[in-house]
């Protein structure tokens, strides 16, 4: 059972995020089942399934938002499902981003960004903000700098998201659906910027409905399905050939033609 | 689900560090509670002017001896707040919709509103309980009641009526206006959005406020006492004074302890179901 995720072949070394065996459930309903995955660094793990299959769970259990009901998960080779572990060491190196933006209304897009490296990772306003801005204008925002979330559009509010997620400069960063509440013509915008991190070597894990950018950037795609990783592979494999029955029947309804 | 699964021995491991930890904050929260407590208590009573005081203020037989008189007092009180409270609800929740009118025809309703907010929440409670609970039976109108009690009691609708219906004005303006214009969408009138989409969340938001005003009307109830109404404080008062002891003041206190509890313990049991029915995994 615990083999699922690793991949023979690939050179030694403790991977960044190591799972193994997670299970959790919500009252009788089992959400995940003995789910496995190896995050190395620069891999971009895409998440697919339909919806209910587990791919938000899976992503809030390894930012330590639930607690798991069995399994292990190992960051940089230290077991972060351990009680003991306090979370906030782990949300210091993992970043998340989710579907709605959760970007905190009364405060100015920029100090959104500065709330977290300031307070929590003790740089000062000025650095804080050098790099908020910095990285704001990287993504096309920087004329949005003191505007308030609720002024920008879906898709520069959830650009002011992931750049908030970056400012504390995460050794991971997890995605979930951040595309799925924006219009199409806005997802591009957002998928330009995952895009370019993928291209930076960003690890990241990323549950997405986006089919062909799922195929174009990930290194790994993990299929999903009740709670169980189904099949996973690089993406070439998963999308041309793909082993399972139910991969092949999901697959069918989401992509095109 | 038909899998036999059971716990690895990583995860009853970790089972157990949970219930240690679990234990420890027990055992940590009894030991501190206890001994800040009995700190507090030895304080107190290891106090110099302790036992004068003790005898002033906590004298059993004076409790005992006045119990009677302050219950039947405090049945005034509570008569007054029963009474009272919806009537406040009602008025406070009509002056708020007035204000939130927008129809050319209510202007002077909505001016009205506005004006009777400012003045009575200007106005001291305590006057305004004297002023009514005397100047009116004194005017002998006919055809509505004349007892001071009566007066009282309108005194503290007024007053309080102006508080909450300020609380529910702000109670509806936080709701977005994205509301009113899907419930505009769906054909609603603007009275019909209010009755059926803006008003039920403002309620259930304003809760913690307006419980905050029952308490405090509550224990308003006692500056009926200033107009010589028989209530629990002018009975406590009244045995004091006749007998130089101020037991029965500490009994009135308790009293309205013992009524405003139950109060609070229910509008946090609504609060949790409205919480739990509403927000499920919205975390």
């Amino acid at each position: 059972m615990t083999d699922l995720g690793k991949k023979p072949g690939q050179p030694a070394g403790t991977p960044l995020l190591e799972v193994v065996g997670l299970r959790k459930t919500y009252g009788d309903r089992v959400v995940l089942d003995d789910v496995s995955l190896t995050v190395r660094r620069h891999d971009v793990i895409c998440l697919i399934g339909s919806s209910g299959s587990g791919k938000s769970t899976l992503l809030r259990c390894l930012d330590l938002l639930e607690d798991v009901d069995d399994g292990v998960i190992r960051l940089d080779g230290r077991e972060i499902s351990d009680p003991r572990v306090d979370p906030r060491e782990v949300r210091r190196r993992v970043g998340m981003v989710f579907q709605a933006y959760n970007l905190f209304p009364h405060l100015s897009v920029l100090d959104n960004c500065t709330l977290s490296p300031r307070r929590v990772h003790g740089l000062s306003r000025r650095e804080a903000e050098e790099r908020a801005r910095d990285l704001l204008a990287t993504f096309g925002l920087a004329d949005h700098v003191d505007k308030h979330p609720d002024r920008l559009s879906g898709g520069q509010q959830q650009r002011v998201a992931l750049v908030r997620a970056l400012c504390n400069r995460p050794d991971l960063l997890l995605l979930d659906e951040i595309t799925a509440a924006l219009d199409p013509e806005l997802v591009g915008e957002v998928l330009t910027i995952v895009r370019e991190l993928a291209e930076r070597g960003t690890t990241m894990i990323l549950a997405t409905h986006e089919m062909s950018f799922a195929r174009e950037v990930a290194t790994t795609v993990c299929f999903l399905s009740e709670g169980r990783i189904l099949e996973q592979g690089p993406p070439a494999e998963i999308f041309s050939a793909p082993r399972e029955e139910r991969t092949r029947q999901f697959l069918r309804r989401v992509l095109p033609g | 689900m038909t899998d036999a699964w059971s716990p690895s021995k990583r995860e009853r491991e970790r089972r157990g560090i949970r219930r240690r930890r679990r234990l420890q904050s027990v055992l940590v929260a009894t030991t501190l509670t206890v001994v800040v407590f009995a700190g507090l208590g030895l304080a107190i009573v290891s106090s110099p002017g302790w036992p004068s005081v003790k005898d002033l203020f906590f004298n059993e037989f004076h409790a005992r001896e006045s119990f009677p008189a302050v219950r039947d007092g405090f049945w005034v009180n509570v008569k007054l707040f029963l009474i009272c409270e919806p009537v406040i609800l009602v008025l406070g929740l009509a002056v708020a919709l007035a204000r939130t009118a927008r129809s050319a025809y209510l202007v002077p309703v909505r001016l009205l509103a506005a004006l009777y907010t400012d003045v009575f929440r200007g106005i001291p409670t305590i006057l305004l309980v004297v002023l009514l609970a005397f100047g009116m039976p004194a005017l002998q109108l006919q055809g509505i009641p004349n007892s001071a009690l009566f007066w009282a009691g309108v005194a503290l609708v007024l007053s309080y009526g102006a508080y909450v219906a300020e609380v529910f004005r702000a109670g509806i303006d936080s709701i977005h206006p994205s509301q009113i214009a899907s419930a505009e969408a769906l054909a609603l009138s603007r009275a019909q959005a209010l009755r059926f989409v803006v008003v039920p969340q403002a309620v259930r938001r304003v809760l913690p406020p307006l419980l905050n005003d029952f308490v405090s009307l509550q224990k308003d109830t006692a500056l009926v006492a200033a107009a010589g109404i028989l209530d629990a404080v002018f009975a406590a008062r009244d045995y004091g004074n006749f007998n130089f002891n101020y037991t029965p003041l500490v009994v009135v206190a308790c009293f309205f302890i013992v009524m405003t509890v139950p109060l609070a313990r229910f509008t946090d049991w609504l609060q949790r179901r409205y919480a739990e029915r509403e927000r499920a995994g919205a975390r």
